[in-house]
């Protein structure tokens, strides 16, 4: 087979994972060579490096089918892939404060998180099984580690090897669930499998493959059932590390989901549409009761986290271009949230450490009302409430469902939320209408900084990105039909 | 930038810029509380005097929207559209009317977080003004549902002493109903291809659908208004809510329902609004009656002041379903009047709340004697819910039970008890608080209304008596936009009832 690179300019859509890629292995080269003290300015090289890349991407169109058409790069891979690349860069900067504590002062933590945004952009952009699963491996191997890089804490390093044992359980099913595609279809490009199901029709084989294989991708989106992990890890995790894994490799796994039920197997709509309904609203629910006994407030946002997966699929249930649109408007919104939400986690401590509990928060909004109210907005936001962002999210999504008539779905749903809207009051109600117990410290200028623009985007939304937002996200769906 | 199309869109943003104000006014405590206050009570003023130019050069023989803008925005089905009507231009007028009043009312008795209060009563402004100006079904419900984030916290956090459970339940009866209305809009912006309110009246959806619709719609708005059996969370949310929050509760948040029926149910389904209507009637007589004699065993004041909003919402949802003129006129005339009646009720009883902190009606008596001007306001305000003649409360009772009597007399029949029971339970409020002898030695030192009382109290007397004698300006400016109503109403129902009969030859 002749390979298709015939000068270095037609490389073009792949420059953002070659830079990647090369500017990982330099940094952790730097990083081996340079003075102790100095080695967060590989945090900070890193951070610049994502931003770059993110603006790269959403400015400059290149597209095309590379290597022999195992790699993609259209509008939506980059919708996808600078959401992905912004989600990171932020992600990075909350490892900043008080890395000392969190074991993320390590120059080893950027270029892990570089190499795992590496691999994310693969998943986004992959158009074949093999690299949809190099992809994964790459980003969830870096994960792993990242999870366990506090080594001398207990509950990270168990955090970091369930993770590891689960996480390779659900590759073994991908992978299982792959090969069976292969094997009944005749193909691992996407493109081509698509055409054999047209010819061949669907057979049992391949709805076997298809179900191990959106069992794969459903752990990593931390769809329930696959969800087990989920408030294990948040919680063992170093924060900063949580709010990584909470971010960006869910908009990745979703824009592979998204990839691989609207590209590969749109003739079998039908089939795969059941499983997705199936987890979404499962999600929904299970979350939505789960979290309503949860103390700890890592273990809250790991639900709440199940829980948005869930309305996230609720548009994707729907198999339509609206449904894409609704998924890719939802993502952008639930990483702002996400982020400002482990902002906030990580701005509020006493003297004895971090705060971790609930009823901690107790009276924040006397001491810390910045803080406090920024929580607050992202708790209603989360609930999905007008006029803040969140309901724009839930909006785009649910219109799809209802123009595809799931109405089952939807009305599950909404009332699901209404059902969550039950603990993220409780938030709201410990920091505002409870006393103080006691007493918070100073927040760093640069979670005060994140956290005033997540507030201020999610507040200002319909004044301000919402339209052109919508536009952009449309714009991605429809080059991926 | 015009003034047609500008003078909407300021009034109802305008607050949320003193809003912004408020957050960046500098320091903490005494000096800078009562900056935030001016900011506060500055702009809602300035924002009742835009909504009375507003009203001045609204144009009454026209019944369709004026000072319409109009433009897409998110997407294709999210947009910026307002406009007002004769149905909708008065409650723009009552609520930045009542915003003043309650900023007054509480700018002595609220002393924590002064700041958290202005703003949240500040944005909770703009979200109701925009219910009633936008013409966007999407954006109807953001601001329609916003409304619940800032009363949420002025219950949960100014509130009294059992505030948490109340807010919450008035959070989750409201937010539940609301969602189910929000799938219903998602369906008709499928159907009609459009959220621009002004199409979808002229858009007649499938009689199979409307049903469901109609329902989705009703299970917020009767959820809001409140109908009886859903007003289980008023009760609490009145009388934990400090007196303002009260006031906007009673005042405009009720209206929202009411508002919500005329807007959407009766015009853009009226079909299942028909079939329904018997329903509608019966829950309003239920309404009416059941919750008149809870009123009656009440301890506390405010929550029989919360009973009796329910009953007279009967009246409002009664006459709305009757669909005729004089229903619906009478059925907006009662909502507005309303709103002036309850708030300053509520307002009364926040006087008195102020100097003994209970609301226990068996802690008072005798205050006759020490506050004549206080036993007179208060009065004339109970004579106005109990629906006297020559105050506003008189009109929109007489009017609503004409329009009932046209369609089913026996409703009005069942309605007529309302009115006997609002005398009982009203009149023996009085009695027991104000007359009788004055022998708690707690009440003994209470004083007369204070300067601020004065000046939020006496201009309701006047308007509540001066639209009972005259409520032609009210009624005027309705008069277009209803009459445009009923003939759409009756024309299509009409017209459903005329092939049916078709049908069956």
């Amino acid at each position: 087979m002749n390979s298709d690179i015939v000068s270095f300019a037609s490389l073009a859509p792949a420059y953002p994972e070659l830079v990647l890629a090369v500017a990982s292995l330099v940094l952790l080269l730097v990083g081996a060579i340079i003075n102790k003290e100095r080695v967060i300015g590989i945090t900070y090289a890193a951070i610049v490096l994502l931003l770059g890349l993110a603006v790269y991407v959403a400015i400059t169109p290149s597209e095309g089918i590379l290597f022999n058409g195992v790699f993609i790069a259209d509008g939506f891979t980059r919708y996808m892939k600078t959401l992905v690349l912004g989600a990171s860069a932020f992600a990075l900067m909350l490892s900043l404060p008080h890395a000392e504590e969190n074991g993320t002062h390590k120059y080893e933590y950027a270029v892990l998180a570089l190499l795992s945004t590496l691999g994310m952009c693969t998943m986004v952009s992959a158009n074949d099984l093999m690299t949809l699963y190099l992809g994964i491996e790459l980003q969830s191997l870096a994960v792993y580690v990242l999870a366990a890089i506090k080594r001398d804490s207990g509950r990270a390093t168990e955090a970091g090897l369930k993770y590891f044992v689960l996480g390779a359980l659900s590759s073994g099913m991908l992978l299982y669930g792959a090969s069976l595609i292969y094997g009944f279809t005749g193909n691992t490009n996407l493109q081509l499998i698509v055409a054999a199901i047209a010819i061949e029709g669907r057979s049992i084989g391949l709805i076997f493959g298809i179900v191990f294989l959106l069992a794969g991708v459903a752990f990593k989106l931390s769809a329930v059932p696959f969800h087990m992990w989920t408030p294990d890890v948040y919680e063992g995790a170093p924060t900063p590390v949580t709010a990584f894994l909470a971010t960006a490799p869910k908009v990745a796994a979703m824009a592979l989901l998204i990839r691989l039920v609207m590209d590969a197997l749109q003739p079998v709509t039908g089939d795969w549409q059941q499983i997705i309904i199936f987890l979404s609203i499962a999600s929904m629910v299970l979350a939505a009761f789960a979290a309503i006994g949860q103390r700890s407030i890592k273990r809250l946002v790991a639900y709440s986290s199940i829980g948005h997966v869930g309305f996230a699929l609720v548009g994707l249930s729907s198999g339509t271009a609206v449904g894409v649109e609704g998924v890719a408007i939802y993502m952008a919104i639930y990483v702002t949230m996400t982020v400002g939400l482990f902002a906030f986690v990580l701005s509020v401590r006493t003297d004895a450490g971090p705060v971790e509990t609930i009823d901690g928060l107790a009276g924040l909004s006397r001491e810390r009302p910045f803080a406090a109210a920024i929580m607050a907005i992202l708790m209603f936001s989360l609930i999905g409430l007008p006029p803040l962002a969140g309901f724009f999210a839930k909006w785009h999504v649910f219109l799809a469902a209802v123009e595809a008539q799931l109405f089952v779905l939807a009305v599950i749903g909404v009332l699901a939320s209404a059902v969550s809207a039950f603990y993220y009051l409780r938030v709201v109600k410990v920091m505002y209408f409870d006393d103080p117990v006691a007493r918070f410290e100073k927040v760093p200028g640069e979670l005060t900084a994140i956290m005033a623009i997540s507030g201020f985007l999610l507040v200002t939304y319909y004044f301000t990105v919402g339209g052109p937002l919508a536009s952009v996200a449309h714009a991605a769906a429809g080059s991926l039909l | 930038m015009t003034f047609e199309n500008s003078i909407l869109s300021i009034i109802t943003f305008l607050p949320l810029l003193g809003a912004v104000a408020v957050l960046f006014v500098p320091g903490r405590g005494g000096a800078s509380d009562n900056t935030v206050r001016s900011i506060a009570l500055l702009t809602t003023l300035v924002t009742f005097a835009l909504s009375l130019v507003m009203w001045a050069a609204f144009d009454p023989s026209n019944a369709g929207f004026q000072f319409v803008v109009d433009s897409a925005w998110i997407g294709d089905n999210i947009g910026y559209r307002v406009g007002v009507d004769g149905i909708s231009v008065l409650f723009v007028v009552l609520t930045a009317l009542l915003m003043p009043f309650c900023i007054l009312s509480s700018w002595d008795s609220v002393g924590t977080r002064v700041r958290e209060y202005m703003l949240v009563f500040l944005v909770l402004e703009t979200l109701m003004l925009g219910v009633f100006v936008t013409l966007d079904l999407a954006m109807f419900y953001v601001f329609f549902e916003g409304t619940l984030l800032p009363m949420f916290l002025i219950i949960g956090i100014w509130g009294g002493k059992r505030r948490i459970q109340a807010s919450y339940k008035f959070f989750f009866y409201t937010f539940v109903g609301s969602v189910l209305m929000l799938l219903a809009m998602m369906a008709m912006y499928w159907d009609a291809g459009t959220t621009d309110i002004q199409q979808l009246l002229t858009h007649s959806f499938p009689t199979g659908m409307q049903t469901w619709l109609w329902l989705a719609f009703f299970a917020s708005f009767a959820v809001k208004m409140p109908m009886w059996p859903f007003h289980r969370w008023l009760p609490e949310a009145h009388v934990e809510a400090p007196t303002a929050g009260s006031v906007i509760l009673a005042a405009i948040l009720l209206k929202l329902g009411g508002y919500g029926f005329l807007r959407f149910s009766l015009p853009m389904f009226p079909d299942a609004s028909a079939q329904l209507a018997n329903f509608v009637f019966i829950l309003s007589v239920a309404a009416i009656i059941v919750t008149s004699l809870v009123a009656l065993v009440q301890e506390d004041m405010k929550k029989l002041i919360a009973y009796s909003s329910v009953a007279h919402m009967g009246f409002v949802t009664m006459g709305i379903f009757a669909g005729n003129e004089l229903g619906i006129q009478g059925a907006i005339f009662q909502m507005l009047s309303h709103g002036l009646i309850s708030g300053a009720l509520f307002l009364c009883v926040g006087v008195v709340y102020d100097r003994m902190h209970t609301r226990e009606i068996s802690a008072y008596g005798g205050l006759v004697d020490n506050m004549p001007r206080y036993a007179f306001a208060f009065m004339v305000f109970t004579m106005a819910n109990v629906g006297l003649p020559g105050t506003s409360g008189f009109v929109g009772e007489f009017l609503t039970l004409i329009g009932v009597f046209q369609v089913n007399t026996w409703v009005a029949f069942g309605a007529a008890f309302g009115v006997i029971f609002s005398a009982a339970y009203a009149l023996w409020l009085y009695r027991r608080i104000i007359f009788g002898a004055l022998t708690k030695d707690a009440l003994k030192g209470m004083l007369d209304l204070s300067l601020k009382e004065k000046v939020v109290l006496y201009p309701l007397i006047v308007m509540v008596i001066a639209f009972g004698f005259y409520p032609a300006p009210i009624l005027d400016t309705t008069a277009g936009a209803v009459e445009a109503l009923v003939a759409h109403y009756s024309s299509s129902v009409g017209l459903e009832t005329a092939t049916v009969a078709a049908a069956a030859h």
